[in-house]
């Protein structure tokens, strides 16, 4: 178990990385998904039609194609993901003093991936909205737009919570596959790190990295099964 | 050794990308170097080459697949040393490959592992392997200097997109590299250490460990070893050398 | 979703759809002239689209085309072995799990009156403590990505001696994650169901085993056959984590194929097209199962609305690399 104790830093360093890769990954996701969601539910049926084409790609592809294709087909299109150089989150790239695009291709397919399933979170909250009170604001006379925005969003929003919630959870647990595909140091890499290369037992080091996603994973679903709950009651 | 002779059948565990030496393409088999020396010994051994079942074996797993009875053999750029041979056993060398520096086609500045001497050139390998420890008494500066990541691929990504100078590792794996993708990179002088390939089997496995270097031997000298080379590794441009000489430790 | 988004919007009137047809043509326009710019132009810029690269993968007479599709098709059954054998496990395992939780929880409740005090108190402590473990062990499976589970199933059992080809590895790693996830989907199923159920069992007689296997279990499995299938679409898209232990499924084969061919792009849309065909389709036929049994008898108690939610929250659970 020592190794827990000595490579503490290691751990920690590694846990430090997921947590800002899933936090890049589910902003990013959360704008796109909800754009993809807008062009779902939008009047004009081509916008319709690229929406529900995303939401189908994206769902029904392992996630670990869509890795595939980031990290080695972009490259292969001579892109290194370069538009991704915002000024605060450029800093998050360039570890180990030197700058691989691999962080970047590891969001690029997390948020392509998981914004299919953001879509899907807010559309079944607009589901969830009594078809009657998008009826009774267009009887007042609202337009599509001012519909959604003062009166189907606002309701949505609650029943959208839990689901988004658990789209979120799968994400992180996502995450981990960023470790196998060129991002050198968060936590599932530094389990292949710590035990092949470096020969570290085995036990101990798989305790320490669950640990770490179980930190990230376990509050935030217990959090969402008291709000279900709260809702049903509420319902 | 009887057993495999018994059960007509073996597992030969080697590299599925390493091109020239073990990469499984679209036959389905793995062809190269390696492939073609553990089939010069299970022809030996008297087992038809279509009872052979690969098994991938990458770096890092090479020791765990023979100590937990995964293959019956590895043959996969594998090599030899003091530290592995505390859980493994050595038969041959059958190659002896040497480390060797790749740089952009243009790069005159480095020409051997000397040039890092001055301190400004960056270079790259891979974490706990033993070129990052040998280029290490070269480097004036580890920490600035030296980069390491898991996989040579993301070196050539470095040195592709400039954030280092160089990538160091054996010879024949920077080939493979160069045979790819001949226009943007070569290799800065001659190999500086010697990098014994050997095929990995059982520790107190001795008998097997004999027959497979008589066999080697043997192998040399008719040439069938040198054919193997040919048919395969030859063709990326590597140099075969002299034979090795059989290390019976 | 027609009908339900329909509702923002009136039966549009002659001038309505005037603007709709005039607005869906422009996007049209729109879209097309940026997919060219921003798709078509780049990847033709890059010579994405000559036969070099497309050949072995479309033009039957490449000299490579019969040993590529073969190669993949090779993947392609071993993907589907293991998904099947991985789905197959998981039910079983987790149906047993489920019935266990349950049990174990009625268990909890019982008070042991007709026994010793000191043995009541034991086989209520025995139960609880029993109750909490099974409750760890779905949380902790459950909340850990399926990639580790995989990988540290596949480094984990040779240390205790214990070793198997990569295909075992990576069913046994799927099935520890999915039947915890499916023992989750089938409880929330039962205990969804009205109590009248379970009080209508025991009156009869039946004991709270008979009750689970004959009057439950049946009912829990029906509602959430859609559920089940999103499961199913999720352990195919997980069983392309094979890679990491060097299985040799789709994903990996198309791997070895662009060492040879490099063309990544290419085969990597190839693998895509293959897996979103398959996917796509049993999707759709957890929507159509679902539409025909919420249509059918109302005697499952559960609100139409969970449904979807437990749905997408399993699936995106499940999704690809978790």
């Amino acid at each position: 178990m020592n190794v827990l104790i000595d490579k503490f830093d290691v751990f920690a360093g590694g846990f430090w990385l997921t947590l800002q890769i899933c936090f890049l990954a589910a902003i990013g996701a959360l704008v796109l998904g909800a754009i993809v969601a807008v062009l779902r539910i939008s009047p004009v049926p081509p916008l319709r039609a690229v929406g529900t084409g995303y939401v189908n790609v994206f769902r029904n592809m392992p996630l670990t194609v869509v890795m595939f294709f980031a990290a080695f087909g972009l490259p292969a299109l001579g892109s290194n993901a370069d538009f991704l150089r915002i000024p605060v989150v450029d800093s998050l790239f360039r570890r180990l003093g030197t700058d691989l695009p691999y962080f970047r291709f590891a969001l690029i397919a997390l948020v392509l991936y998981t914004a299919a399933f953001v879509c899907e979170a807010l559309r079944s909250g607009v589901n969830a909205v009594p078809a009657g009170q998008a009826e009774a604001a267009r009887s007042i006379g609202l337009t599509f737009g001012q519909n959604l925005r003062y009166v189907v969003l606002p309701q949505s929003w609650k029943a959208s919570v839990v689901p988004l919630g658990s789209v979120i959870i799968a994400m992180i647990k996502n995450s981990a596959l960023v470790g196998f595909f060129g991002v050198v140091g968060d936590l599932s890499q530094t389990a292949d790190q710590l035990t092949s290369a470096e020969g570290y037992a085995f036990i101990p080091v798989a305790v320490g990295i669950s640990i770490g996603y179980l930190i990230m994973t376990v509050p935030l679903g217990a959090l969402l099964n008291r709000l279900e709950k709260r809702q049903a009651v509420a319902r | 050794m009887e057993k495999l002779n018994k059960a007509q059948k073996i597992k030969i565990g080697t590299k599925f990308d390493q091109p020239g030496f073990g990469q499984k393409g679209l036959s389905g088999k793995p062809e190269g170097f390696d492939v073609e020396v553990a089939k010069i010994l299970v022809k030996e051994l008297g087992i038809p080459e279509d009872k052979i079942e690969y098994v991938e074996t990458p770096s890092k797993v090479r020791e765990d697949a023979i100590v937990n009875g995964n293959v019956d053999l590895v043959a996969a750029t594998y090599t030899i040393n003091d530290k592995r041979k505390e859980r493994i056993a050595f038969a041959g060398p059958y190659y002896e490959a040497g480390q060797n520096i790749m740089v952009k086609k243009d790069d005159t500045a480095i020409t051997g592992p000397d040039s890092f001497k001055d301190g400004t050139k960056k270079v790259c390998s891979v974490t706990g392997s033993t070129p990052a420890e040998n280029i290490k008494k070269y480097v004036k500066d580890v920490g600035t200097q030296l980069v390491l990541f898991d996989t040579y691929d993301k070196c050539r990504d470095a040195l592709k997109g400039g954030q280092v100078d160089a990538v160091t590792t054996d010879n024949v794996i920077l080939l493979g590299y160069i045979a790819k993708d001949e226009a943007s990179y070569k290799l800065a002088g001659d190999n500086f250490t010697k990098e014994p390939y050997g095929i990995g089997v059982k520790k107190d496995d001795t008998a097997f460990r004999t027959f497979i270097n008589d066999t080697l031997e043997k192998a040399i000298q008719d040439g069938r070893w040198k054919k193997a080379w040919d048919d395969t590794a030859g063709k990326f441009g590597a140099k075969l050398g002299d034979a090795p000489t059989i290390n019976r430790y | 979703m027609s009908q339900q988004t329909s509702v923002l919007y009136d039966v549009p009137g002659p001038r309505q759809r005037r603007i709709t047809l005039i607005t869906s043509v422009i996007t049209s326009v729109v879209l097309l002239v940026g997919a060219y710019f921003l798709i078509y132009r780049p990847l033709d810029d890059k010579g994405q689209f000559t036969m070099e690269l497309w050949g072995p993968l479309v033009d039957p007479s490449n000299e490579n085309f019969t040993q590529v599709w073969e190669r993949i098709g090779l993947g392609f059954r071993h993907t589907l072995t293991a998904a099947a054998l991985a789905i197959v496990a998981s039910l079983a395992v987790g149906t047993l799990l489920a019935v266990l939780r349950i049990q174990l929880k009625s268990l909890t409740r019982r008070r042991f009156s007709g026994l010793a005090t000191p043995l009541a108190y034991l086989l209520r402590g025995l139960s609880a403590l029993l109750s909490v473990v099974t409750r760890v062990c779905v949380e902790v499976f459950r909340g850990l990505p399926v990639v580790l589970t995989i990988f540290f199933v596949a480094r984990g059992f040779p240390e205790f001696g214990i070793s198997f080809d990569s295909l075992w590895y990576l069913v046994i790693g799927l099935t520890i994650y999915n039947s915890v996830v499916i023992a989750e989907i089938l409880r929330s199923g039962m205990e969804g169901l009205p109590g009248g159920q379970a009080e209508a069992a025991a009156a009869i007689g039946l004991a709270p085993m008979q009750t689970t296997r004959m009057i439950l279990l049946p009912q829990a499995f029906r509602i959430m056959l859609p559920a089940l299938i999103s499961q199913l679409v999720v352990v195919l898209k997980d069983t392309s984590l094979g890679f990491i232990i060097s299985y040799e499924e789709t994903l990996n084969i198309g791997k070895q194929l662009i060492g040879v061919l490099n063309n990544p792009i290419q085969v990597y849309l190839v693998i895509a097209v293959l897996f979103i065909a398959v996917n796509y389709s049993l999707s759709k036929l957890a929507q159509y199962l679902q539409r025909r049994l919420s249509r059918g008898r109302k005697t499952a108690g559960i609100p139409a609305q969970n449904l979807p939610s437990a749905a997408l929250t399993s699936q995106a659970e499940g999704a690809g690399g978790n």
